[in-house]
């Protein structure tokens, strides 16, 4: 079966082949298993950003589930399963579309890091549906709301758990009156609108909001524009929705009032940051870093998530189907370590991976949510994001 | 009659303990670098002892002449002579050495070297690498059981415990555990493995004829999130009565009753409780608290915290010198 696997990786109606004879031997653990897992990702252009110093990471994402899929081969060979990583990258601007059509025959696991309406597309296809698809790249609310999709399993945070993290830590700090500030492109906004209904739930109160103006050169002239871009007579900390970090970082020592920047400077709620060493983390990083010779990002930490959501789940059932590993991951059976102090699991409601949510600064972890004290009858990571009530998915089955 | 014979039995065990259970607890400091040396009649630091970069795992030679430290951030294992407190070898233990065992030859020292997914095997007397054995992502614990048979590491991200023939120093099988195995402890007659499992928030008993587990055993505690129990040191009493699992982040220990595998009582320790280390009398238990930075003193007869001993930071690891071998 290995041998098959090798010789026709880019052949599709072999594949499927393939994978229904991994089917057929997939009902006994102690059998070989052979676990293809697709990794699909169309590369996004950054838009152009004030500050020179702003690098994105390369390889965001892929290198994540690359290290996952090498954590579940170490596991994989007292086992006898071998896991391998298809990488399908697509360059802005072609079609993610058409890549996923073809890579998607046959019944197959997928991690996929593309924009919210292509994963939404990709999750529609017809070929797509008995497969099992892992959201590492879009942290869209409405994926895990009225858009969710019964294919599709989040392990990347939504924004709206990132800002609930963010509420519960200004409620511990008393720190009650908001200064939002929101950048102008479309993710801003959204990063914005999750902060208010945030604000809402844990009854802050935004008492300032402004867009940000892209006319000024905030390298020269920080100083002068955000003091008088932020005169207020009271707010006790400054918001920022700037997903692309265009002005955020010069918000920072320059509010007209003394207070902390939060949001997506400053401050931030992330999935995974290089700062987290808490909780075994440290070796997780440390083998991230060998392998892609930079920090792990949350999309990284995402990936890497769903490629480890994936060993366990075949570990355990013994199985290579999406639809059997699938009910295995949203079952109470499940629980995936993840270096963040908490078992995770996946919520069935909606289909989003529970998680921690570290709040860091550059240097340092500053918090962990859920912050102690916010307390829930199921668990406290549920009072992170879209709880059952409030979800209004109804296409994973459950309500 | 019976309770004045009761508790005159109970006042000549205590008068006998107290004058029996003066021994010095080594205690690793893995932010500090350093050992805390407890004196058990005073119950105070007696001596802090400069080791290497982040020493975790600690365990003396069956002959207590010497003390080996996992010195993970320096890559090595360190043997110190119990003496003169003069660290006398660096083992050649493979990278990031967590956690050890000493196999009873007082020869084979098992070690876990977490960044590589391998466990080491080091000849103390020739100061060796005899073997170097694949094992899952992580490994973190270690046990050889008592007849020396089964050496055992556990490992974080594969979720296993690993069965190591030590005739051969081979690996022979495998038992899948719940989510982060961290300890594993053989019980005296080496009929039983325990493991803990932190993330599962479970103890597996493990049966070493089948290695297939026997039981699980779950935690609750009243008024603490489900989330922060999670189990990590085992220790388990000579006489088969008790088993002490440390719940970390619960700042709890729970003693489980050995007959019904059954939690019977939780112990209010320091925060984030590690690992823990019976006195050689069996008389008191003494817990490494990582976020406190203090080891509780727990008296096993009456299972309540007696004392809580402030030590160096971050400890975590604890290794018991009995009083005849203590230095002059």
């Amino acid at each position: 079966m290995v041998a098959i696997m090798t010789s026709c990786a880019s052949c599709r109606w072999c594949r499927v082949a393939v994978v229904l004879a991994m089917a057929w031997c997939g009902s006994a653990a102690a059998d070989a298993l052979d676990v293809r897992i697709i990794y699909l990702e169309q590369k996004q252009q950054r838009p152009p950003v004030l500050s020179n110093l702003v690098v994105w990471p390369e390889n965001e994402g892929e290198q994540g589930a690359l290290v996952g899929v090498a954590d579940n081969n170490t596991t994989g060979k007292f086992l006898k399963q071998t896991y391998t990583l298809e990488q399908i990258l697509v360059e802005e601007g072609n079609d993610v579309i058409a890549a996923a059509e073809a890579a998607l025959a046959g019944p197959v696991v997928v991690i996929a890091n593309v924009s919210a309406d292509n994963l939404r597309r990709i999750a529609d296809l017809p070929m797509a549906r008995d497969d099992l698809i892992f959201n590492a790249g879009s942290a869209d609310v409405a994926l895990r709301d009225d858009e969710c999709r019964a294919n599709v399993l989040h392990t990347l945070p939504s924004r709206a758990m990132l800002t609930d993290a963010l509420m519960q830590f200004f409620t511990k700090r008393k720190w009650k009156s908001v200064f939002l500030l929101e950048g102008n492109r479309v993710v801003d906004g959204l990063f914005a609108d999750a902060v208010r209904q945030s604000a809402r739930k844990y009854r802050i109160s935004i008492d300032h909001e402004k867009r940000w103006l892209d006319d000024a050169d905030m390298r020269r002239n920080a100083a002068a524009e955000i003091p008088a871009f932020t005169q207020a007579r009271k707010y006790d900390v400054v918001v920022v929705a700037d997903e692309h970090d265009d002005f955020g970082q010069y918000v920072m020592f320059n509010t007209w009032l003394p207070r902390p920047v939060a949001g997506t400077s400053g401050l931030e709620p992330v999935g995974w940051h290089r700062v987290v060493e808490q909780w075994g983390a440290a070796q997780l990083q440390s083998r991230f870093y060998e392998r892609a010779g930079r920090g792990m990002t949350s999309v990284d930490y995402a990936a890497w998530a769903a490629a480890r959501s994936i060993g366990e789940a075949v570990t355990r059932t013994g199985s290579v189907m999406p639809q059997e590993l699938m009910s295995y991951i949203v079952s109470d059976k499940f629980s995936l370590g993840g270096f963040k102090g908490a078992k995770m699991t996946y919520r069935r409601w909606n289909g989003q991976l529970r998680q921690p949510i570290p709040l860091v600064h550059p240097q340092s972890v500053v918090a962990l949510a859920p912050i102690d004290g916010f307390l829930h009858q199921t668990t406290e990571l549920d009072t992170l994001g879209l709880d059952q009530p409030e979800s209004r998915c109804t296409s994973m089955g459950t309500q | 009659m019976g309770k004045w014979n009761l508790s005159g039995l109970a006042a000549g065990l205590l008068m006998f303990s107290q004058g029996a259970s003066a021994h010095w607890i080594y205690i690793s400091n893995e932010k500090d670098d350093t050992l805390s040396v407890i004196d058990s009649e005073t119950n105070e630091v007696v001596k802090t002892i400069e080791v290497g970069e982040r020493p975790r795992g600690v365990t003396l030679s069956h002959d207590f002449k010497y003390l080996f430290i996992c010195a993970s951030d320096s890559d090595t294992v360190q043997m110190m002579d119990i003496a003169t407190d003069k660290i006398i070898h660096d083992l050649p233990s493979g990278e990031d050495p967590e956690q050890f065992a000493l196999h009873p030859d007082n020869r084979h020292l098992y070690i876990a070297n977490e960044d590589d997914a391998v466990a080491t095997v080091v000849d103390i007397q020739s100061r060796t690498v005899v073997a170097q054995i694949d094992v899952g992502v992580e490994p973190e614990g270690m046990a050889v059981s008592h007849d020396g048979k089964w050496a055992i590491v556990t490992s974080e991200t594969t979720n296993m415990a690993h069965w190591i023939d030590t005739e051969t120093q081979e690996l022979v099988d495998n038992t899948l555990v719940d989510q982060r195995p961290r300890d594993a402890e053989f019980n005296a007659d080496d009929t039983e493995l325990w493991v803990s499992s932190e993330i599962g928030g479970t103890v597996s008993v493990i049966n070493t004829e089948t290695r297939q587990i026997d039981k699980i055993i779950n935690f609750e505690i009243k008024g603490i999130s489900p989330d922060r129990i999670q189990p990590v040191g085992i220790e388990l009493t000579a006489d088969g009565k008790y088993a002490f699992i440390a719940l970390g982040p619960s700042n709890h220990l729970a003693v489980v009753d050995r007959a019904t595998y059954q939690p019977i009582k939780y112990i209010l320790v320091g925060r984030r409780v590690w690992h823990t280390a019976l006195s050689p009398e069996q008389d008191k238990l003494y817990t490494t608290n990582g976020v406190s930075g203090d080891v509780t003193v727990v008296d096993v007869k009456s299972l309540k915290a007696i004392k809580s001993v402030k030590v160096g930071r971050y400890p975590w690891g604890a290794a018991i010198l009995p009083k005849e071998h203590i230095p002059d």
